[in-house]
């Protein structure tokens, strides 16, 4: 499962940060990033700057009587976080765990919400760059995944990719 | 130098609401009549301290109002004024006010000054009318005199511009002007830095060099400083040693025939205006005038207590503050112990760095070595915790002027009594200690003491007594509120909980179980509901919120002689004695102070209740079995009863039992938040680490018992089944 | 280097008075009230002692008079923070022993240039 970090973490946070001094450069302060996973063949993006980390799958201690996608709590460095699986909250099937399967823990820290969390997708992709012009406002394309949790859509070399909304995501008491 | 002195306020206003907690108490403390005057000193200490930092840090609304409190505390002091109860009434009043204007500033909002202006006039009208009293022709120092003062030392300086030609200064110190530490040649090199100094200095009365004394100054000086320099700065110079030196200042040049404008030589008198009438007519006229201005010096003072108390509400709005101030003692041990730690760990490095061959002698010191890294590990935890805990006396702190002001308000005699102040506990216990107290000590006063004609016709003292009694026991902090009132009619609350349908008609309840519906939800004895409690949070809340700190809660009571609460509770919230159990492969912790026992169950002694769920025979006490399985939705299939063990635990006064596979060790455990990443979880008040890294659920007792729901039939049942 | 005790009862005075004279290049040694005051002193050498007057346990004019008692203080500048209103106190100080005294409120340039005028 290691090898999830150590494999992909990197690149990834390469990645980001050489994006982060293209934009310091260039000035194109209006980018937002976003880093994208897979679940059911499908891409998601999520604001990078809620990711704290990525994670290879490990146990985790179920949650009495929580709901079925919320998998359960995990030792982040002895903070207790809870993981709550994105494929199953939007219905996919049911959880798979492989060597590519992640958890992406994000951190909001707004009024409404403030907490860290981790997801469960099949895998990371990518990190890629985006103005607010390239954002389209989400149209009802899945049925599986309720609007609440999409911010728009876009598309990163011919491919669609949802945008999904961090702090809707994390905002358990709503789900 | 700028030095940023925002980086003290934090510490400003720490001690500052530490030092307005001292004054309170003290005025608590202070009989009037007879006045002690370290008490006295004490107050008048924390109203200096707060004025002086309130000054240097800028607080100017604090620091004009603490002027006036401190001087009358000063007159106070001196015995020059003299104390009543409307004056300690106005103290405490001013207390409550400096609180709420400093909790403004602390959260850098504008302090309303109103009541602070109301309560400086009164002060004011006290002081003015004392002195207008007693001494018409004594000088009295105006608060805030300074410029008057400077006025009165210069007559006649605005008429002459300070910057002529400079000074003539005759300077004769007194022999032992060294002793004070002030040496006439630094004086020399200060006149220096402000005009060209030419001086003379006379040794005329310098003796033999055999007879000279190191410490004893023979000199006198004749100075001409030259140049454009106030007057002021010139005095200032000798500021120190006024008093101890002869000093004449006279102006350079002018004519030399104008009266010599020679200042006052011991301006030490002018300055104190002493009171033996050295005091200049300047201001004098000045202390008339305001004499004068001030009108009706009688008036405020008898109308000041009319006015209503400001409730002290805002106390509890007081900003949770996330520093503690930790003993140096403390900071010390730790240090020795982590210095323990150290040398453990070098002794483990060596012999894990020898390379050599493993011997027994080897293992042998290993696990010596283990069992010291144990010990010190063990020393440097309790080491650690014990940073965080606070003397009982910070929660307690409180009660002497909640007694009081509840006391006046209910037209009862109570005497507080606060014993084992300085029992530590954690501080977030502390904090979340406070309500359930209050409300306990709330309760006591207003249904547990009786009025005083009531007391005396029952031959008891008209002053009711409520003791507040702190103490440590094993692992926990024991408090007791104790009150020698009227005590708890059991049979009044059994009626009251079968009216109300808490307790069937024919259900037989032994007194443990009668004072226990104290607690129950929606019961109050009182027929006439007062203002102070008997509405909003109840005793249940009281409980409930003692059981989330896994704490819990007795009552002993005799009826015509009082009731004594024992609140038992852990000594920190951040660690926790646990029993590791597991259930369906995961596991869970009981806080051992829940668990009474655990027993291999008897099959013959399992009990199928009606629409009840099981119930176990215990020793003839009927216990209802809850099932994680069920309750948390573990296993369709739980493994049998004899295969299982039953943990018995009690909360909330009903005792149950939990079905868990199998039994683990007992061990602390540090509490881990769940709710700060998810939600409340119920049945569950948090999680924790273990050894190898997975994350274990803490149970909630009492919560599981909410879950297992229908509370009313395993009460009936438990209660069907003591009676039996 | 020039060492300083500082005694004051106040924590947000002190460390006010202590981070200055630090600032400022002295080394400094600080002291809760008058007690530990002399305690320090005496174990230790002072350029400069710059004491608080209202403290409990020992209050600084008490201090004045007990270090001016010790040979090694008989000279050593003292001076006294004190307020405006505390005539009387100022001059209790002096009889006491005290060099001079320093006004509060000061703010920490004053607080230098007063230092400054008796150690130079």
């Amino acid at each position: 499962m290691d090898n999830v970090q150590q494999d992909k973490v990197p690149a990834v946070a390469a990645q980001a940060a050489s994006m982060v001094d293209t934009i310091n450069q260039e000035g194109f302060q209006d980018l937002q990033q976003f880093l994208t996973f897979v679940m059911e063949g499908e891409e998601y993006g999520i604001d990078i700057l809620n990711v704290q980390e990525i994670r290879g799958w490990d146990n985790v201690a179920p949650i009495p009587n929580a709901p079925a996608h919320v998998s359960g709590v995990i030792n982040l460095r002895g903070a207790i976080v809870p993981v709550i699986d994105l494929r199953v909250m939007f219905a996919f099937n049911e959880a798979r765990y492989d060597e590519n399967t992640v958890v992406i823990v994000l951190k909001v820290e707004s009024q409404r919400v403030n907490r860290i969390m981790g997801v469960v997708v099949d895998a990371v992709s990518d990190v890629f760059s985006l103005s607010e012009e390239d954002k389209r406002p989400p149209p009802n394309v899945n049925q599986n995944i309720s609007q609440n949790y999409i911010n728009g859509l876009t598309e990163v070399k011919g491919k669609m990719v949802i945008l999904l909304d961090c702090e809707k995501l994390l905002d358990i008491e709503n789900h | 130098m700028s030095i940023d002195l925002s980086q003290f306020h934090a510490v400003f206003f720490e001690e500052s609401f530490e030092g307005l907690d001292v004054m309170e108490n003290a005025l608590l403390e202070l009989q009037p009549e007879n006045p002690d005057s370290e008490l006295i000193n004490s107050i008048f200490r924390s109203a200096h301290s707060i004025k002086g930092g309130s000054g240097t840090f800028g607080f100017i609304s604090i620091s004009e109002f603490t002027h006036i409190l401190e001087t009358l505390l000063d007159k106070i002091r001196e015995g020059e004024e003299q104390l009543d109860v409307d004056s300690v009434e106005l103290f405490l009043q001013s207390v409550d006010c400096m609180r709420t204007m400093l909790e403004a500033l602390q959260a850098e909002t504008e302090p309303d000054t109103t009541r602070a202006d109301q309560l400086a006039i009164m002060f004011q009208s006290i002081l003015t009318g004392a002195s207008a009293a007693e001494a018409k022709g004594l000088d009295v120092p105006a608060t805030g005199a300074s410029p008057v003062i400077q006025e009165s030392v210069l007559p006649g300086s605005d008429s002459i511009p300070d910057s002529l030609a400079g000074f003539h200064i005759e300077f004769t110190p007194e022999a032992d002007m060294l002793k004070g530490g002030n040496d006439p040649v630094r004086m020399m090199r200060e006149l220096a830095t402000l005009g060209e100094l030419t001086s003379t200095p006379d040794t005329g009365a310098l003796p033999t060099l055999r007879d000279m004394q190191p410490d004893v100054v023979y000199l006198n000086w004749c100075m001409d400083l030259h140049g454009d320099m106030p007057l002021e700065d010139v005095q200032e110079v000798f500021e120190w040693v006024e008093g101890e030196c002869d000093l004449s200042i006279s102006r350079l040049g002018g004519s030399a025939d104008s009266a010599p404008e020679v200042m006052p030589s011991n301006v030490a008198e002018a300055v104190d205006h002493a009171p033996d009438g050295t005091s200049t007519a300047a201001t004098k006229t000045k202390a008339d005038e305001q004499e004068s201005a001030k009108p009706i010096p009688d008036a405020p003072k008898t109308a000041s207590p009319a006015k209503p108390a400001p409730a002290p509400a805002a106390r509890a709005g007081k900003a949770e503050s996330s520093s503690i101030r930790v003993g140096i003692d403390k900071v010390d041990s730790l240090i020795n112990l982590v210095g323990e730690l150290v040398i453990t760990q070098s002794m483990l490095g060596q012999m894990g760095g020898s390379g050599e061959v493993i011997t027994d002698d080897h293992i042998g010191n290993l696990r010596e070595g283990l069992v010291q890294l144990e010990q010190n590990t063990r020393e440097l935890q309790d080491s650690v915790m014990r940073i965080r805990m606070l003397p009982i006396s910070f929660a307690f702190n409180r009660f002497p002027r909640m007694v009081r002001d509840l006391s006046l308000q209910l037209g009862k005699k109570v005497r507080l009594e606060l014993r084992g102040e300085q029992t530590e506990l954690d501080k977030t216990v502390m904090e979340k200690i406070n309500d359930p107290l209050v409300h306990l000590v709330r309760n006591a006063m207003d249904h547990g003491i009786e009025s005083p004609n009531v007391r005396a016709d029952q031959g008891k003292d008209e002053t009711g007594t409520i003791v507040l009694n702190a103490f440590h026991q094993g692992g926990n902090i024991i408090i007791e509120m104790i009150d020698d009132g009227g005590g708890i009619d059991a049979d009044k609350l059994v009626a009251k909980a079968r009216a109300n349908g808490i307790v069937g008609d024919n259900e037989q309840l032994n007194q443990e179980q009668k004072l226990d519906l104290l607690f129950a939800p929606g019961l109050s004895t009182v027929e006439q509901v007062s203002d102070l409690s008997g509405r909003g949070v109840g005793m249940d809340v009281v409980r409930r919120n003692i059981q989330e700190l896994n704490g819990s809660v007795d009552i002993d009571t005799e009826l015509g002689k009082g009731t004594t609460f024992r609140i038992r509770l852990p000594l920190t919230l951040a660690i926790l004695d646990g029993q590791l159990v597991t259930v369906a492969g995961q596991t869970y912790i009981f806080p051992l102070m829940s668990i009474s026992e655990s027993l291999q169950i008897d099959e013959k002694l399992v009990n199928n209740v009606a629409g009840g769920g099981d119930v176990y025979n215990l020793r003839d006490e009927y216990i209802p079995i809850l099932s994680l399985d069920s309750i948390f939705g573990l296993r369709t299939e739980p493994l049998s009863y004899d295969q299982s063990l039953l943990v018995v635990v009690e909360a909330e006064g009903m005792k149950v039992s939990v079905v868990v596979d199998d039994l683990m060790a007992q061990q602390q455990v540090v509490i881990k938040s769940l709710e700060d990443n998810y939600t409340r979880v119920p049945g569950v008040s948090g999680a924790t680490i273990l050894g190898d890294g997975t994350v274990a659920m803490i149970l909630d007792v009492a919560g599981l018992i909410g879950l297992a729901g229908n509370q009313k039939t395993m009460a009936a049942g438990e209660i069907a089944g003591s009676a039996a | 280097m020039t060492k300083i005790l500082a005694v004051d009862d106040s924590a947000s005075m002190r460390q006010m008075v202590v981070f200055t004279l630090q600032s400022a290049g002295y080394e400094v040694v600080e002291a809760s009230d008058g007690l530990l005051a002399l305690d320090a002193a005496k174990s230790g050498h002072f350029d400069l002692v710059l004491t608080d007057v209202n403290m409990p346990n020992m209050d600084g004019i008490a201090l004045v008079r007990e270090l001016r008692q010790l040979e090694a203080y008989k000279y050593t500048p003292i001076l006294m923070l004190t307020t405006e209103t505390a005539g009387d106190r100022k001059m209790a100080g002096r009889s006491a022993g005290a060099t001079g005294w320093v006004v509060k409120p000061f703010n920490p340039d004053k607080l230098l240039a007063t230092i400054k005028k008796v150690i130079g």
